[in-house]
């Protein structure tokens, strides 16, 4: 049996899945779009499939999400709607419910958080509001994982019934009279594109565009639907868009009337005034957030982070040598032995040094969601990205990127918005990630000792610059049309359940693994044989001679404009897309230097100041790492996208460090 | 006047919802429908956007949005 299940945002939906399913899920996408799916069955009901589709506030077709779960339910025909309802919010939360249940699936509502309803001495009438609505209503409280058997059990009867939603009419007066019509008008239409008739009439009086479409009405047609729409409009003295919401909100508010009986604000309701007095605060609210982020980020990439990194590096060289003594006990040859000691447990470590930032990261972050947090981060935040064509939602993801671009990649999943999310993925990598800053160290050391400080900053400061410039000009070109409109939820402050952080944490972190590890692997390895072969595909012991090199050689001529054609920096530029490190261990390599002194002072003759700091300028803003490529790839969806990504992010590179280096060579 | 003019604790009902598409059609789904009420509880710090007080929950819009929804002030 197929269930999806269907809600807002907010509405507890990812708890109750969790609830439901356990371990027992599948994460995938969509096809064609990068709105997730998540599938999974039910603990000790295997037959129970549940699908766990986006959040959603209505079935209109301006959003990705919308248009997927309505098309979800009328093409895959699921056996079960289950439609989550928050019950301390039920008003709002039933406008979805209303529209659900005109697509003749049969359906269960879970009214969920039922415990906060009766903690603050409010109460449902649950056998009245299951009358009035005609589909059957179970109270549960997800977090507490309570009502959920009942759940199952009803989803399960109803399933097996195939008990339909009572037909309601939701609409009265001159919109069920235009509804009522169309249904007769398009019904032959409807039912040959399978959808289902008083739907497709419902919809087509509020206009939708898709609707029309999927109904390949003939122009006489359209024309009187466009009438009727018309006659409508002039009886009722207001827009077919408006005429539609007020109709169900009504028919929602005499339900509830009848039903709902809240005579206080809910407790955690009267808690979220309290605490966002001091978290959204005039004043306040700005050193609060960069507080919070100031103590999750010294944890991440401070004391608790380099305590899990180095447990990782421990594990994976005491790996590494064990394998490095076993190989050389027997026979294996020299270059198998380098291979797998050089190339495959490199590979390995670093995709694995990259875990105990993604895990620390993402229970942070999970945290700042389930709370609450994130909505009003969101809040305040929002006036600032506006300019650049974003919305509030960007801004964490954007500050994760000063820590690694990875897991703020990877963060950008809770942007509502498909293009929201992808220009914040191609955005993000402008933030200079903490991986960058040894190479600036290193070359501050060599060329620019006296203004390091001075010159670090600059950096920093050019990549939000050029995030700002970017996003000014994507927004009026690449993603041109019209932003998804900043209209946002602020739900109420709960505690987050321990369960759901660390499932999303864990999630997270497998998701890396699993996506990541291919693609840094290969790069790798494939690195590793460009190093250590010769065009005759033999070992060779001279770094000079590696194919690495040549290819090295080869493009060098292209950043001569840029002041800095010397091979050496090409081939320090094509390992770098390995992991940022891997700039200083090619220097190393090439400029036959054994300490950092050495490379120090080996580095001041290969550049001049000017040159380094169009150089430092390049790997400031090129693509950062085979691991953010990845992650690219998994959150914008498609090869294409992710080839725009790369391409704006080191043709930006490019230009600003040719820009850096020739005018730069007027004033010097 | 506006709903944008309102003034942070004053509470207002909707008269109408103009603007269009879909921005105009989210707020009509989020429940800013005419005859509601509505609170507005809060100005971000930045000054824009601002929170709203409807129907039960928090919601939060731009200034340019609000400009955009006619509302009549009632009489506490």
């Amino acid at each position: 049996m197929l269930i999806a299940l269907v809600g807002n945002q907010n509405s507890g939906k990812t708890t109750l899945f969790n609830q439901l399913t356990g371990s027992n899920q599948h994460v995938g996408n969509f096809p064609g779009i990068t709105v997730e799916k998540k599938e999974g069955s039910i603990k000790k009901h295997k037959e129970l499939i549940v699908v766990d589709l986006p959040g959603i506030y209505s079935l209109s077709p301006y959003t990705s999400e919308e248009v997927v779960t309505r098309n979800f339910i009328i093409q895959e025909k699921p056996d079960v709607i289950l439609n989550i309802v928050d019950a301390t919010n039920i008003e709002r939360n039933l406008y979805l419910s209303l529209q659900l249940m005109q697509l003749q699936t049969p359906m269960v509502i879970a009214l969920n958080m039922m415990d906060e309803v009766k903690s603050s001495g409010n109460s449902i009438d649950l056998i009245n509001l299951e009358n009035e609505l005609g589909v059957p209503v179970a109270p549960i409280s997800a977090s507490k994982n309570e009502g959920i058997a009942d759940l199952i059990t009803r989803i399960k009867k109803t399933g097996e019934e195939k008990i339909l939603p009572k037909k309601i009419d939701c609409c009265v007066g001159e919109v069920h009279k235009a509804i009522h019509s169309l249904t007769h008008l398009i019904e032959d239409h409807a039912l040959a594109a399978g959808i289902p008739p008083r739907f497709a009439a419902t919809k087509l009086v509020e206009g939708d565009e898709l609707i029309v479409a999927s109904l390949k009405l003939n122009e006489n047609e359209i024309d009187i639907v466009g009438h009727i729409v018309k006659e409508m409009e002039t009886e009722l003295g207001t827009d077919r868009e408006a005429a539609l919401a007020d109709s169900r909100y009504s028919y929602i508010e005499a339900i509830c009337e009848k039903t709902v009986f809240s005579e206080n604000q809910t407790k955690e309701q009267i808690r979220s005034v309290k605490i966002d007095a001091l978290l959204t605060h005039k004043y306040l609210a700005l050193p609060i957030f960069l507080l919070i982020m100031l103590v999750i980020f010294s944890l991440t990439f401070g004391t608790v982070g380099h305590f899990l990194s180095s447990l990782f590096t421990q594990g994976i060289n005491f790996a590494t040598s064990f394998v490095d003594n076993a190989l050389s006990q027997t026979n294996v040859s020299t270059w198998m032995h380098s291979l797998i000691v050089n190339g495959i447990f490199a590979g390995i470590g670093s995709v694995l040094s990259f875990m105990p930032l993604i895990l620390l990261l993402f229970f942070f972050l999970s945290l700042l969601e389930d709370t609450g947090y994130m909505a009003r981060v969101a809040f305040v935040m929002d006036r600032l990205l506006r300019k650049i064509g974003l919305s509030g939602r960007s801004f964490v993801p954007m500050l994760i990127g000063f820590g690694c671009s990875v897991p703020a990649i990877m963060a950008t999943r809770t942007l509502s918005s498909e293009r929201d999310r992808k220009m914040t993925i191609i955005l993000t990598p402008f933030m200079s990630c903490s991986a960058r800053l040894p190479v600036y160290a290193l070359f501050c050391a060599a060329l620019f000792p006296k203004y390091a400080a001075l010159v670090m900053i600059t950096l920093y400061l050019m990549g939000i610059a050029v995030a700002i410039l970017s996003g000014l000009l994507l927004k009026n070109t690449a993603f041109k049309g019209k932003p998804i409109p900043f209209v946002m939820e602020l739900p109420a402050y709960r505690m987050p359940s321990p369960k759901s952080v660390l499932f999303h944490m864990w999630d997270k972190g497998k998701d890396f693994v699993k996506r990541a590890f291919t693609i840094i692997f290969i790069a790798t390895i494939v690195i590793w044989f460009l190093r250590n072969l010769d065009w005759t595909f033999n070992m060779t012991s001279d770094p000079q001679n590696s194919i690495l090199a040549s290819i090295g050689s080869f493009i060098a001529p292209i950043f001569k404009p840029l002041g800095f054609g010397d091979w050496r920096a090409a081939t320090a530029i094509i390992t770098g897309l390995t992991a940022k490190e891997a700039i200083i261990s090619t220097f190393t390599v090439l400029m036959n230097t054994s300490d950092t002194q050495a490379l120090i002072s080996a580095l001041g003759t290969l550049f001049t100041p000017l040159s380094a700091f169009a150089f430092l300028t390049f790997i400031l803003l090129y693509t950062p790492c085979a691991a953010a490529i990845a992650a690219t790839k998994r959150e914008i969806g498609s090869l294409r996208g992710t080839l725009f990504a790369i391409g704006y992010q080191t043709g930006t590179a490019y230009i600003v460090a040719l820009i850096v280096f020739q005018v730069g060579r007027l004033f010097i | 006047m506006t709903l944008a003019e309102l003034g942070v604790g004053k509470t207002a009902i909707i008269a109408s919802i103009g603007g269009e598409g879909a921005l105009r059609h989210r707020l009509l789904e989020m429940g800013l429908t005419p005859r509601t009420m509505v609170t507005v509880r809060k100005i971000a710090p930045f000054g824009d956007p601002i929170e709203l007080h409807l129907r039960g929950y928090a919601l939060t819009i731009r200034n340019e949005e609000a400009a955009k929804i006619e509302v009549v002030e009632a009489v506490s």
